[in-house]
């Protein structure tokens, strides 16, 4: 049983890796198609993304929301969730937490630990309401979840000008280095990057999640559900509160998530724009295998590719969308991933036939 | 109040118009069994396919290239949908991990193209322009509230839902596509290839959708800006909105329309000035939430959707 597992485990890694490398590929077919040397680009895009420390700080926080909303939907899939609305979760959570550090006068370690609470409590709020109708009408979370994004998306638009307009029209205030996870000791070792303690969140989020899905009843519960809600239901699950609690937890996830990119690597919320980490989010569940450990690999990847797109740009002609379609292109082939296993299959066939 | 109806429903109409095409592809989709998320991917290469013709064609071209224009964007989607197809259909791919890829993919690379050859990314290029129907907008209040400021475009819509009607209902395909939808074994044993079936559909989702997203480009938005912004995904509720059925969806978009447009003027108009903006924005999907619940029970999804077929599994 084990080793059976363990097998699965590994072509499956196999398989992703392999869809990694036809979307670099594909990226590389498309620079070329488009007059420009890929090899050039890819160097650029590794620079732009490793070259020095702040440039390392910068691809980490980058890749720190893209861990928790990651998380949030990989932690949906694990309940047979389909969580595409960790947008508006992490704009509402985000939104939450923004209001709060600028309304509270506090010295930093109680003000960060309350909008903390606040991110979590506004994200899970947002994505409970789809599992609840899920549970009780059946109302597929797909449309739900991208109903509330809109929602989502209106409330903040109509509410920061309202309540906290800031130099802009299209921004809040600022936040003062109160309510920011950013950290002088780091934001110093790193060289004046955008790191911020997020990133320590993103981990301990990581971390706690392997653990609840490993180690305890409910992360027993929640998958069983995710695998056959009727047979789960049958040995004496409640399915239905399950499909809460899991949309619950990928909420506040995701809220989390929103906080991080709200408070930390920007320092003010933005009103028109859904985060486009909610959709990057379900790229990064799937690249990760759903699991902890691989979404935190997949952000790191993930941000590497996002954060060293602008240096790309600056020296190349080459636009800096390419990062989002390799990435689309390696969804692409994660989720036709049945051809890639025929062809390792095929590959492995005839090496096993040449008599080796 | 009648006038006010009068005033906005040429721009209620207009919103409403790429919607309802983009929601009847979906329902050709979801009715043969293929669950297609990717509608707001399909717009958004429909817009990009139309813009570029069109700016390319407009200088030699004028009126005809809107057409042509109009055209090859449903060839384009109808091509970019070959990707779901074929993910979805024959390798049983998680229909809607293959949508999301869609939209991913259509997204990223229109605007890397576009970026390629414009440098902003965005296409500019002139849209058509609105007439009045002859005789028909003489006829005492439905003349001034349907047949003033029109698009071709829209004439041009009407006409494929009233054939998509006859198609799904009065005809041996349309029995075939739903059956495939409600029970694809059977359908198969019955001697329907369902594969076949299924590629059919989900191309003419594709096809549609592309349409759709042009339709947003040479009418109210006439600039290619790489986001259709979010249209795809409400076509999408609408469609389940509509409860699977055509004159369901024509009456879903028509409200999801009339709803996004009286938002859009409130600050203009007495009536709604009083009402916060927020709630007038909000309410189109704070209904469709509420319509969901309430026809959770009654549901007509077709059986099989989202499903993938194997004719060996049984």
């Amino acid at each position: 049983m084990r080793s059976w597992l363990k097998r699965k485990v590994k072509k499956e890694a196999v398989v992703l890796l392999c869809a990694i490398l036809l979307g670099l590929v594909a990226g590389a077919v498309f620079m070329e198609i488009t007059g420009s040397s890929a090899l050039t680009g890819y160097k650029f895009l590794l620079r732009g993304s490793l070259m020095s420390v702040e440039r390392i700080g910068n691809t980490l926080a980058t890749a720190t929301p893209l861990i928790f909303t990651g998380l949030s939907v990989a932690f949906a899939f694990k309940t047979g969730l389909f969580n595409i609305g960790a947008a508006g979760q992490m704009l509402f959570g985000g939104f939450c937490a923004t209001a709060l550090g600028l309304s509270l006068n506090l010295p930093k370690p109680v003000l960060l630990p309350l909008m903390i609470l606040v991110a979590l409590v506004g994200g899970a709020l947002w994505a409970t309401l789809p599992g609840l109708l899920k549970a009780r009408y059946n109302v597929h979370e797909v449309v739900s979840t991208i109903m509330l994004n809109w929602v989502a998306y209106w409330v903040v638009y109509y509410t920061v000008p309202a309540y906290f307009k800031g130099s802009f029209e299209t921004e809040s205030r600022y936040l003062p280095s109160e309510a920011s996870l950013r950290m002088d000791a780091l934001t110093q070792f790193f060289s004046g990057s955008y790191i911020n303690l997020g990133l320590v969140l993103a981990i301990l989020a990581v971390l706690i999640m392997a653990f609840i899905l490993k180690k305890t009843t409910l992360g027993f519960e929640l998958k069983a559900v995710g695998f056959n809600r009727y047979a789960a239901e049958y040995a004496g699950i409640n399915a239905n509160r399950c499909i809460i609690v899991s949309m619950m937890i990928a909420g506040a996830l995701a809220g989390l998530g929103g906080m991080t990119l709200y408070c930390g690597y920007a320092t003010s919320i933005q009103i028109g724009v859904l985060p486009t980490q909610g959709i990057d989010g379900i790229a990064t569940a799937l690249l990760g295998a759903n699991s902890p450990w691989g979404v935190l690999g997949a952000a790191l990847f993930f941000g590497m590719l996002y954060s060293g797109k602008g240096f790309m740009n600056a020296m190349t002609s080459i636009p800096p969308e390419i990062a989002d379609t390799i990435i689309a292109t390696i969804i692409y082939f994660a989720a036709t991933s049945v051809l890639i296993e025929k062809g390792l299959d095929k590959i492995k066939r005839r090496f096993s036939r040449g008599g080796i | 109040m009648w006038t006010m109806i009068q005033q906005i429903s040429p721009y209620a109409v207009a919103y409403t118009i790429p919607l309802l095409i983009t929601a009847l592809g979906g329902l050709y989709s979801e009715r043969s069994g293929v669950v297609n998320i990717g509608l707001e991917g399909l717009m958004v290469v429909g817009s990009f396919a139309g813009a570029l013709s069109i700016s390319m064609l407009q200088p030699t071209l004028h009126g005809q290239a809107l057409w042509i224009g109009l055209f090859f964007a449903a060839v384009c989607g109808a091509l970019f949908s070959l990707l779901h197809a074929f993910a979805s259909i024959s390798l049983s791919a998680d229909q809607v991990i293959s949508g999301t890829a869609i939209n991913m993919i259509a997204s990223a690379l229109t605007v890397f193209i576009a970026r390629n050859l414009t440098g902003s990314g965005n296409i500019i290029i002139e849209g058509f322009t609105r007439f009045d129907v002859p005789v028909l907008s003489d006829i005492p209040v439905v003349g001034k509230l349907l047949f003033i400021n029109t698009y071709a475009t829209t004439w041009l819509v009407l006409a494929i839902l009233a054939v998509s009607y006859v198609v799904l209902y009065k005809t041996v395909f349309g029995l075939r596509l739903r059956a495939c939808g409600e029970h694809p074994h059977a359908a198969d044993s019955a001697g329907i290839n369902v594969y076949l079936m299924r590629y059919i559909a989900v191309i003419i989702s594709g096809a549609f959708s592309g349409l759709g997203g042009a339709i947003i480009l040479v009418t109210y938005s006439g600039e290619f800006s790489g986001t259709v912004f979010g249209l795809g995904f409400l076509a999408l509720a609408a469609l389940i909105f509509g409860q699977w059925k055509p004159l369901g969806i024509l009456g879903a978009t028509v409200f999801f329309g009339f709803a996004s447009t009286i938002a859009n003027v409130s600050q203009a108009t007495p009536l709604f000035a009083s009402i916060p903006g927020v709630l007038l924005k909000i309410f189109p999907y704070v209904v469709t939430l509420l319509v969901l619940v309430l026809f959770s029970r009654t549901s007509e999804a077709p059986r099989a959707s989202g499903e993938p077929f194997s004719h060996g599994k049984r």
